[in-house]
């Protein structure tokens, strides 16, 4: 069976159009700019979804799946080049990433498995308080000490899903709920975590180099500190689309759709359903673990305000509005709910609203989402042997 | 010598105070045809239910090939090669045709993680296997439907959906097949044709035993060797079909007593 490639130049078109728009959207600073910029993005993802110039990339993205990542990551970079000065710009792009890296394991929970997790923002802390814990009070290197946090968030989760696998739909989403206030009362109560107070974390260290300093050019000017943590946050957010990818295009990603579509037939062909959902949640809340670690590293301070049960829903609105189990929603959809808040002062007091409206408007008019879910891709050049 | 592979001893299955399914005899062999019949409600889907562990029965015992599998649950149940479909089709139709096989052909699968996420050339290999496997046997049922291995079920005629839940119970080489109605929402013609396919592909599996409940009996007829009538949860009748047509019971549980 010989199988032949699609060329991929429609996704290095895509990536460099894509990276210039994030450049636009993170350089420009009226208001009408960036709205403007907002609704266009949207548009042009919408007709492209809809006549079909958005399926020709994504095949020839299935194609290419290593050129795919490589061509995405550089463009990245070129615009963290661009933004080298730019603090405020850098901490955004990394907060996206690190956003992206949450919900593509909210993708592997939800989108796959078909498990509500309302509680994302939740484990993301959990990462992040460890990772300030660990950095102190432990002599670990930070690579392993995000690592860690990864493992924390992903045990915990691991623990929760316990009595959620008893329980069906609604249920398990309450559960979660559940959880997300608890974990941030219990911060708060929690003399030991810093309280209300919160906690300072110290900046990562890598092989010996400190992060958290502005690297000088000399003359050629200096580049942010920001910029070291949103090259880190980027490798996070491709590692994670990379695994995801695979896993969606082999059984593993099977059996989370059979888990999703109908428990009663997939235990009828011998899935076994609470180990694939327990699977799912602990694989999705240790990236989103690993994320609250770079998180807290990069932020320097943490505290019990920053992980409202809000911040849990924009996750599951990002998911939604890209389109569920589409990992390559994930991204336009996190850069819009990060970025737009940020930029458009007169939403941010209203973003809850404002997404909510949208998750509504999308779930009527949509259901799909933006960037709706293709046929499962096994490998390059499926379906045309 | 046919030795029965499956028995079924006094199998019971209780709803609070209803007794849905009352101390059941059944037997079956390698190769069998067996029709299951009885009006709505009298327990047909009930006994597939039981047998495939989503119900557990009150009491009984199932016993497969020297083997107990009473009340072991529905992954065990396929394990032990008992496959099924389902009078509502339960197809994923957002998963494309092959997807939906390969959720039946689950237990002869790879599951690591480790093999599907970084053995990627070897994980080709077995699907490309799979993918063999399927057009093969999607082109026992139907060569047009082989053709569509890529496509979502969603976008699958009546009849094509129905090939395919009964290729995904085939795929996996099971002993024993339970055929709920799978004529249901179906006209006669497409029920035919669906019949006439799986007595060809009986033909390429010898020894796989049938199961098969129906209400047309015009269907009973022509496909089985064997037929059990259940009523109100009891059987009421076995014999050829020309035996059960004639019995007094059975004609007085489909037309009424008088």
């Amino acid at each position: 069976m010989k199988s032949e490639r699609r060329s991929f130049w429609p996704v290095v078109v895509t990536a460099l159009s894509a990276a210039l728009f994030v450049l636009l959207f993170l350089y420009l600073e009226h208001e009408w700019e960036i709205a403007l910029l907002a609704v266009g993005l949207v548009a042009v993802l919408f007709c492209s979804a809809r006549f079909g110039l958005l399926a020709r990339v994504e095949t020839a993205a299935s194609d290419h799946p290593r050129t795919t990542i490589l061509v995405n990551v550089v463009s990245a970079l070129l615009v963290i080049v661009f933004l080298r000065e730019e603090h405020f710009a850098l901490l955004m792009l990394a907060t996206v990433f690190l956003y992206i890296t949450i919900c593509l394991g909210l993708t592997l929970q939800f989108g796959y498995a078909g498990i509500v997790n309302f509680a994302g923002i939740a484990f993301f802390g959990i990462g992040s308080y460890t990772a300030a814990v660990l950095a102190v009070h432990s002599p670990l290197p930070h690579l392993l000490v995000i690592l860690v946090s990864g493992l924390v968030a992903g045990l915990i989760g691991s623990l929760l899903i316990l009595p959620m696998l008893r329980t069906r739909g609604h249920y398990a989403a309450l559960v979660t709920i559940a959880f997300g206030i608890l974990f941030r009362t219990f911060l708060e109560v929690n003399d030991l975590l810093g309280g209300p107070q919160g906690l300072k974390v110290p900046g990562m260290q890598l092989f010996g180099w400190s992060l958290n300093d502005n690297i000088s050019l000399g003359p050629l000017g200096m580049i942010s500190f920001y910029a070291s943590y949103a090259v880190i946050s980027l490798l996070l957010a491709a590692g994670a689309y990379t695994l995801i990818k695979r896993l969606e295009r082999s059984w593993l990603g099977l059996n989370l759709d059979a888990v999703r579509t109908d428990e009663t037939a997939a235990a009828s062909f011998g899935i076994d359903l609470p180990r694939w959902k327990i699977f799912a949640f602990t694989a999705g809340n240790c990236l989103a673990g690993v994320a609250g670690g770079v998180y807290a590293m990069m932020s320097g301070f943490i505290a019990p305000a920053s992980f409202n049960f809000g911040d849990s829903l924009l996750l599951v609105s990002i998911v939604l509005l890209g389109g569920s189990g589409n990992p390559l929603g994930v991204l336009p959809a996190a850069l819009l709910v990060v970025v737009l808040p940020e930029k458009l002062q007169i939403i941010q007091e209203y973003r809850l609203l404002l997404f909510a409206v949208l998750v509504i408007l999308i779930l009527r008019f949509r259901p799909e989402g933006l960037l709706p879910r293709r046929i499962r891709e096994y490998y390059a050049g499926w379906g045309r042997s | 010598m046919t030795s029965p592979v499956l028995t079924v001893d006094g199998l019971t299955v209780r709803f609070g105070g209803l007794t849905a399914l009352d101390r059941l005899q059944f037997e079956l062999s390698a190769g069998d045809f067996v029709g299951l019949i009885g009006p709505n409600g009298s327990g047909k889907t009930t006994f597939f239910n039981a047998l495939t562990g989503i119900y557990t029965p009150a009491s009984g015992n199932v016993v497969l090939s020297g083997e107990d599998i009473t009340g072991l649950p529905p992954q065990k149940i396929y394990d032990v090669g008992i496959t099924r479909t389902f009078q509502r089709l339960r197809l994923a139709p957002t998963l494309s045709v092959f997807d939906n096989l390969m959720i039946g052909n689950h237990r002869n699968l790879d599951h690591g993680i480790v093999a599907n996420l970084f053995r990627r050339k070897r994980l080709k290999l077995e699907i490309e296997d799979n993918v063999e496997k399927s057009r093969l046997l999607l082109e026992q049922f139907s060569a047009p439907l082989a053709s569509r291995l890529f496509d979502p079920v969603s976008q699958l005629t009546m009849i094509d959906r129905r090939r395919v839940e009964v290729c995904r119970a085939l795929i996996s080489e099971p002993g024993i097949l339970l055929l709920d109605e799978p004529s249901a929402g179906m006209t006669h013609e497409e029920t035919r044709e669906l019949m006439d396919d799986l007595l060809a592909s009986r033909e390429r599996m010898p020894g796989l035993a049938i199961v098969l409940i129906e209400h047309e009996m015009g269907v009973i007829e022509r496909v089985t060797d064997r037929c059990v009538v259940l009523n109100y949860g009891e059987k009421i009748a076995e014999g050829s079909y020309q035996e059960v047509a004639r019995d007094s019971d059975v004609r007085a549980a489909y037309l009424g007593d008088d």
